[in-house]
C-alpha cells in the first residue's frame, strides 16, 4: 500500500523533494505539497484504492505524511 | 451570573455606549481625513475591551466570541473603521489565547500584559510577491544564534492600523531553507520591529484603518513564534473568526444603512399622509435583503461557537472551512448590496454626503469587503475543496 501511495504523491503532490528520499513519517506539507496539490493527492488515492474517504478524514493533518495516510486509507476498508 | 455572562453583558453595553457616544460624531472626519478612530479606541481601551476574550484565569475578561461579534456589529453601524480595528485586533488575541499551546509561558505572560496595558495588536499576514495567497511567506524566520535570539524582514503591502499598533502577529516561513507554505506565525513588539512605511494610504473606502505598506524588520526570542504551525491556527481560528468578525462588521454597516433608508421613508410619508409611496415598497424590498444577510451572519457565529465549544477538531476539515468561506463571499457581496439598494431607496438626499441619510460612506466601505483577501481567491479555494469535500 505505501508504494502506491508514494507513486500518488509522486504524480500529483508537487514535492520540492523526490519522495524517494523522505521517510514514511516524514511531513509532506514541510517538503513542500500546497493545499492544492493535497487536494489532488485526496482525488487520486480515492481513485486509485476506489473509497472515499469520510468528511471526518478530510483534513490537513490527515494527509500530512505517507504514514497518516495508510492509517487513514486502513480506516476506510483498503487492507493494510 | 456566570463569569462570561457578566463580562458579555458588560461589552456589548461599553461597546453600544462607544460606539453612539464616541464613534459615531467622530465617523465622519474619521472618513473625511482618513484618520485613525483615536478616541473610540481609547474609549475601548478604558473599558478593557481590547482584552475581552482573554480567559479569566489570565486576567482577562473571558468574554465570548459571541459577546465580541456582537461588539463588532454594533460599533461597525456607528463607525466602519472602528468597528474593522476592533475586529481584526480580536482575531489576533483569538489565535494567540486558542494556539499558545500548554506550557508556553511568554504567550500566557503576553496575554497578561495585555490585560493590564490594553495593547492594540495588528496582523501582518499579506506579502509582496506571493499573489494574496496568505498560505505562502517569502520572509522566513532565521536561524537562531545561541541565545535563541532570531529576525526576519516582511514587505508587507497593507498593514491594517500599521502606524498605531502596539504588536505586531506576522506570518513567515518556519526557517531560512523552509517551503513557502511551512509558515508559523510570531508575536512582535514595536519596539523590537522596524517599521518602514511604504507609499500612501487614501483609498476609497474603510479609511480609518490606516492601512499604508511596511516593510517590517524584527528581532525577537523563539518564545514569540506560535508553537502550532500558522495552517492549523489559520484553519482553525484566523480564517473563520476572520470571516465571523468581518462580517458583523458589514451587517452593522448594512444595518445603518437600512436605518438611513427607513428614516428617509418614515420622513416622507410624514410630509404626505396618505399619499402613495414608492420608497416604502423599495424599503420592504431592502429589509429582505438585509434579512438574508443578518441570518447567514447570525448563523455561521452560532455554528462556529458550537463547534469551537464541543468538537474542535472539525474546524479543520474541508467542509467546515467551505462552509466559513462562504460567509465571507455571501456577506462581502450582500452588504454592498443592500447600501446600494438603500442608496436608492433614498435618491438624491442619500447620494449627498451631509444629509441624514447620506450612505455614500457606508457604500465605499462596504465596498472594501470583497477585497479583503479576495474573493476570487476564496472561490478558486472552494472549487478546489468542492471536488473533494463529501457533505457540504
Amino acid at each position: 500500500m505505501r508504494e502506491q501511495i508514494r507513486q500518488v504523491i509522486r504524480e500529483h503532490g508537487h514535492l520540492a523533494v523526490d519522495i524517494d528520499g523522505l521517510a514514511d513519517a516524514a511531513d509532506l506539507y514541510q517538503a513542500g505539497m500546497t493545499s492544492h496539490a493535497s487536494v489532488n493527492v485526496m482525488i487520486a488515492l480515492e481513485d486509485t484504492f476506489d473509497v472515499e474517504f469520510l468528511d471526518s478524514m478530510l483534513k490537513r493533518s490527515v494527509f500530512e505524511s505517507v504514514d497518516s495516510i495508510a492509517q487513514a486509507l486502513t480506516e476506510v476498508g483498503v487492507p493494510a | 451570573m456566570t463569569v462570561t455572562a457578566a463580562a458579555d453583558t458588560a461589552l456589548l453595553a461599553a461597546a453600544r455606549r462607544i460606539a453612539d457616544e464616541i464613534a459615531a460624531p467622530n465617523a465622519e472626519e474619521v472618513d473625511r481625513e482618513a484618520r485613525f478612530p483615536a478616541e473610540a479606541i481609547a474609549a475601548l481601551r478604558e473599558e478593557a475591551a481590547l482584552s475581552a476574550l482573554v480567559p479569566d484565569d489570565l486576567g482577562g475578561a473571558g468574554a465570548s466570541l459571541e459577546a465580541v461579534a456582537g461588539a463588532c456589529f454594533e460599533l461597525g453601524r456607528r463607525c466602519a473603521a472602528t468597528g474593522m480595528v476592533f475586529a481584526m485586533h480580536q482575531i489576533q488575541v483569538a489565535c494567540m489565547v486558542d494556539h499558545r499551546g500548554d506550557g508556553a509561558p511568554w504567550f500566557d505572560d503576553y496575554l497578561r500584559e495585555l490585560v493590564a496595558e490594553q495593547l492594540l495588536i495588528a496582523s501582518i499576514t499579506s506579502e509582496v510577491g506571493t499573489g494574496g495567497d496568505m498560505g505562502k511567506s517569502i520572509a522566513a524566520v532565521s536561524t537562531p544564534d545561541a541565545d535563541g535570539a532570531a529576525s526576519f524582514e516582511k514587505q508587507a503591502p497593507t498593514v491594517s492600523y500599521g502606524p498605531h499598533a502596539d504588536a505586531f502577529l506576522t506570518t513567515v516561513r518556519r526557517g531560512p531553507d523552509a517551503e513557502p507554505g511551512d509558515q508559523v506565525a510570531v508575536l512582535t513588539r514595536r519596539e523590537q520591529m522596524e517599521m518602514e512605511s511604504q507609499g500612501t494610504w487614501d483609498p476609497l473606502g474603510m479609511r480609518g484603518t490606516c492601512s499604508p505598506g511596511f516593510v517590517a524588520k524584527a528581532e525577537f526570542a523563539t518564545e514569540q513564534v506560535l508553537p502550532v504551525p500558522f495552517a492549523t491556527i489559520s484553519a482553525e481560528t484566523m480564517t473563520p473568526v476572520s470571516h465571523i468578525l468581518w462580517s458583523h462588521v458589514w451587517l452593522g454597516i448594512a444595518t445603518d444603512a437600512f436605518d438611513r433608508a427607513r428614516a428617509f421613508v418614515k420622513a416622507a410619508a410624514k410630509r404626505k399622509p396618505g399619499e402613495p409611496l414608492p420608497a416604502a415598497t423599495r424599503l420592504s424590498e431592502l429589509m429582505s435583503e438585509l434579512s438574508l444577510l443578518r441570518a447567514e451572519v447570525g448563523l455561521a457565529l452560532r455554528e462556529y461557537c458550537d463547534l469551537h465549544a464541543g468538537d474542535r477538531a472539525r474546524l479543520a476539515e474541508m467542509a467546515t472551512i467551505l462552509r466559513f468561506n462562504n460567509l465571507k463571499i455571501a456577506a462581502s457581496e450582500q452588504a454592498p448590496k443592500v447600501c446600494q439598494e438603500a442608496l436608492g431607496v433614498c435618491g438624491i438626499v442619500g447620494y449627498k454626503n451631509d444629509t441624514p441619510f447620506s450612505v455614500g460612506r457606508h457604500l465605499r466601505d462596504a465596498m472594501s469587503a470583497r477585497l479583503m483577501v479576495a474573493n476570487e481567491r476564496i472561490h478558486a479555494t472552494d472549487a478546489s475543496l468542492l471536488l473533494i469535500a463529501k457533505e457540504v
